[in-house]
């Protein structure tokens, strides 16, 4: 590619043709503070904080949208230059809540730490002039707290580009822009899937997960109940990031250790649940594409932002989602029921818990047709994200670093790689592979890694020749990416047999419940990638790589689903029903 | 939920639709279509409620957020009905400084409704303007084509009695 030469702070850099003065800068190991800027997603030069300046130019420039071109002579950090950003950040602060000491980002907030870096005075100007916004806890999932925006809209960007869900936006001009959803609703009124990726790429405390800390810790502190806990396979990756460790740091020995130390009577693991989840699952899709059962192609149905996705904006797709409940689900469906019986627990005195890298996960935790114990006995009490997690973790007092490895309980804690690798993108369609081979051609795969579908490209296929057939496949995550397939498949003219589809870019990895990255993070580095690496590296560890030789498993079907996969014990305690919703549905 | 404007239910005859539906199929390929939609659903229906921009997001695939975003960006689009009768306040400098916010504010209360909102029985609607030229007559308002004039706040009762 060709290059452009160009100086900063009067050090000659070269840059290839096409970056932005911002991309040349950090070519040049050159620190520009960015608030609106979220590459990819957000390019809109709105906040002005990266101003610089440009020789000959009569204004300051915003680094991260302007051109560099070549013979350009910049300069980064001028007194002029830090007055102007100062101001900026000051009037932002005018409007703002700043009740730092007790604010959840606090400590990780983009806002707070720039504003710290650059020595803004926080001494309350303009204070008159603030506006009272109403907090948004409407929505199953997330707080929305607008006295905190400082109105990027990365959260919008993302909403529209990456999840093709657009149901916030900024409303009203000028003094009056708020970020919200249409006629001033609630959030919950919307078609939300619940995803949290606006969470995941919001620099302040406007939007947070809806916490049940303080709910599970009284759950915890009760005598009469049983608290059982399940950490989804992508917290482990990820966990570590909050006391300190690189990105891609597998935590989790130390994971199972704080959990036992907060007091749960029961350390399990969801991957035990998504091992069971490809046990029913690789039936299900033997019965659609061999015994010719029901729609093809089929899709998957562990992620809850994807299930709601295609509720509201596939209806006419409902009945080719799978029927399996997600392993969250499956998990707790057999907590209350197979566990309750062996434990000799009244269900009705079982709490179960899950941590997950997912917000979705709180509203499918509330979801109809969850409760395998009967009604009012949910599946899943209470599901908390790994950033709730980390919380409850310091609110206790654990040294997590010192923590020594731990492992799981034993009946609901035994999983095997395959369910391990549930939290990257193309790690459910693997693992099902798996288990699919083995029960078509009744033989085992020696070789049990299939790289076609790994990797963190949007859309990914292969081909697999079993039982004589060609099984095509396909795997999407983002519902930017997913549309281009279900497009395909709504107007027939889709040749796929299974298709994955994850709610969030990247699988679970990457879900809005995970460790806040500040935006310099993302634009850098692969953060997808590097906490996906950590589930294949465990995977190849796990003494079993195939959900169907889990040992727990096995004596969880002849023991108590009797008849095996799909049979009707099992129908009844692990699938689950859908319903067809509209995009615009609060009319009716 | 959080606070929402007041509007009258909506009134939309199946004609209008037609034409609605109509005039969508009409643009909704072209580039940039969403304004010059908007504009002509705001002529067909006098405003833009939740039901009006609901049928344009379900027929463009454009998101109910960004049409509204839109709508509420613009101050030419209107998210209530004019009134059968629409008060405007003049709020230009010679009227404000002889007391017409003191007159918009009790309207408001009297009618029960904000400025750019409309009474749910859809008899009035109030709005502030700027000047309209009869500084003389200041403080000034006009309900649909009448002007009234040199305004006390003990005039309004008697002046909407007229419109009853
Ligand atoms: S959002 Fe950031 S700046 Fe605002 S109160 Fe919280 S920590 Fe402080
Ligand atoms: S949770 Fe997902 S769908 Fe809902 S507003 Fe946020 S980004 Fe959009
Ligand atoms: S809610 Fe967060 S991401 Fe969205 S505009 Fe406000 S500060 Fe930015
Ligand atoms: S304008 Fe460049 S980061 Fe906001
Ligand atoms: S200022 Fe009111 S008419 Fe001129």
């Amino acid at each position: 590619m060709e290059n452009i030469k160009l100086k900063i702070n009067g050090i000659e850099v070269s840059a290839p043709k096409g970056s932005t003065i911002l991309d040349a800068a950090h070519l040049a190991g050159v620190k520009i503070p960015t608030l609106c800027y979220f590459k990819e997603i957000n390019e809109i030069g709105a906040c002005r904080v990266c101003v610089v300046e440009v020789k000959g130019a009569r204004n300051l420039v915003a680094a991260c949208v302007h051109p560099a071109t070549d013979g350009m002579e910049v300069l980064t950090a001028t007194p002029q230059l830090i007055k102007s950003r100062k101001k900026t950040l000051e009037l932002m602060l005018s409007a703002h809540d700043r009740r730092c000491l007790e604010c959840v980002r606090s400590g990780n907030c983009e806002f707070q730490s720039m504003c710290q870096e650059l020595g803004v005075e926080d001494s309350g100007f303009y204070d008159g002039d603030r506006p009272i916004h109403e907090i948004d806890t409407t929505a199953p999932h997330l707080i929305r707290d607008n006295n905190k925006c400082i109105l990027c809209r990365r959260c919008t960007s993302i909403c529209e580009q990456r999840q093709h869900v657009a149901v916030i936006g900024p409303n009203n001009r000028g003094f009056d822009t708020v970020i919200g959803s249409p006629f001033e609703m609630g959030l919950g009124d919307t078609s939300c899937i619940h995803c949290g990726q606006c969470v995941s790429v919001c620099p302040t405390a406007a939007l947070q997960e809806k916490p049940y800390i303080d709910e599970v810790l009284a759950a915890i502190a009760d005598p009469t109940k049983y608290v059982v806990v399940q950490p989804a396979p992508s917290v482990r990756t990820a966990l570590g990031e909050e006391f300190g460790y690189p990105i891609g740091t597998d935590v989790e020995g130390k994971m199972a250790a704080a959990l036992r130390r907060i007091g749960f009577d029961g350390v399990y693991d969801t991957c035990f649940g998504a091992d069971l989840t490809i046990m029913e699952e690789s039936e299900e899709f033997r019965k659609r594409l061999i015994d010719g059962v029901g729609k093809m192609p089929m899709f998957t149905s562990c992620s809850p932002g994807w299930v709601s996705f295609c509720e509201h904006y596939y209806p006419e797709l409902i009945e080719n989602l799978s029927s399996c409940k997600s392993p969250q689900q499956m998990f707790g469906a057999v907590a209350k029921t197979y566990y309750a019986t062996e434990k000799k627990i009244d269900p009705k005195d079982i709490v179960s818990v899950s941590i997950m890298p997912c917000t979705a996960k709180k509203y499918e935790a509330g979801r109809d047709d969850q409760s395998a114990a009967g009604p009012g006995i949910p599946d899943v009490d209470y599901s908390i994200t790994t950033r709730e997690l980390a919380r409850m973790i310091r609110k206790v007092g654990l040294d997590f670093r010192n923590l020594p490895d731990e492992k799981f309980d034993d009946i609901m804690g035994d999983s095997t790689g395959a369910g391990v690798i549930f939290g990257a993108s193309g790690g459910v369609a693997e693992a099902a592979l798996r288990t699919l081979v083995a029960r078509l051609e009744n033989k085992e795969l020696k070789d049990v890694d299939f790289h076609a579908v790994r990797g963190m490209d949007g859309i990914k296929e292969a081909t697999i020749h079993v039982a004589g057939k060609d099984v095509k496949i396909a795997v999407t995550s983002g519902m930017t990416n997913a549309k281009k397939i279900l497009d395909q498949v709504r107007a027939g003219t889709s040749d796929y047999d299974f298709i994955e589809v994850m709610g969030c870019w990247g699988g679970c990895v990457a879900g809005g419940g995970q460790p806040h990255c500040d935006a310099e993070t993302w634009n850098h580095t692969d953060v997808r990638g590097l906490r996906a690496k950590v589930l294949y590296d465990i995977d190849v560890k796990r003494e079993y790589r195939k959900s169907h030789k889990n040992p727990s498993i096995i004596k969880l079907y002849d023991d108590y689903l009797v008849g095996g996969p799909g049979a009707d014990k099992a129908h009844h305690i692990l699938h689950t029903s859908y319903k067809k919703r509209k995009v615009n549905e609060f009319l009716d | 939920m959080l606070e929402r404007t007041q509007v009258p239910p909506f009134e939309g005859t199946k004609e209008q639709e037609k034409q609605l539906l109509a005039m969508i199929a009409a643009h909704k390929d072209e580039r940039g279509a969403l304004m010059p939609i908007l504009q002509k659903a705001q002529d067909i229906y006098g405003y833009l409620p939740i039901e009006v921009q609901t049928m344009i997001s379900d027929e463009t695939g454009i998101s109910l957020e960004k049409v509204y975003g839109i709508v509420t960006f613009y101050s030419q689009f209107s998210l209530t009905p004019k009134g059968k009768y629409h008060i405007s306040v003049c709020l230009g400098t010679a009227c404000y400084v002889i007391g017409a916010g003191d007159i918009f504010e009790v309207i408001e209360k009297k009618l029960g409704i904000k400025g750019g909102e409309c009474t749910p029985d859809g008899k009035f609607s109030l709005d502030g303007c700027r000047c309209i030229g009869a500084c003389g007559l200041a403080p000034v308002l006009t309900i649909n084509s009448d002007v009234h004039g040199r305004l006390t706040l003990d005039d309004i009762d008697p002046m909407l009695a007229q419109y009853e």
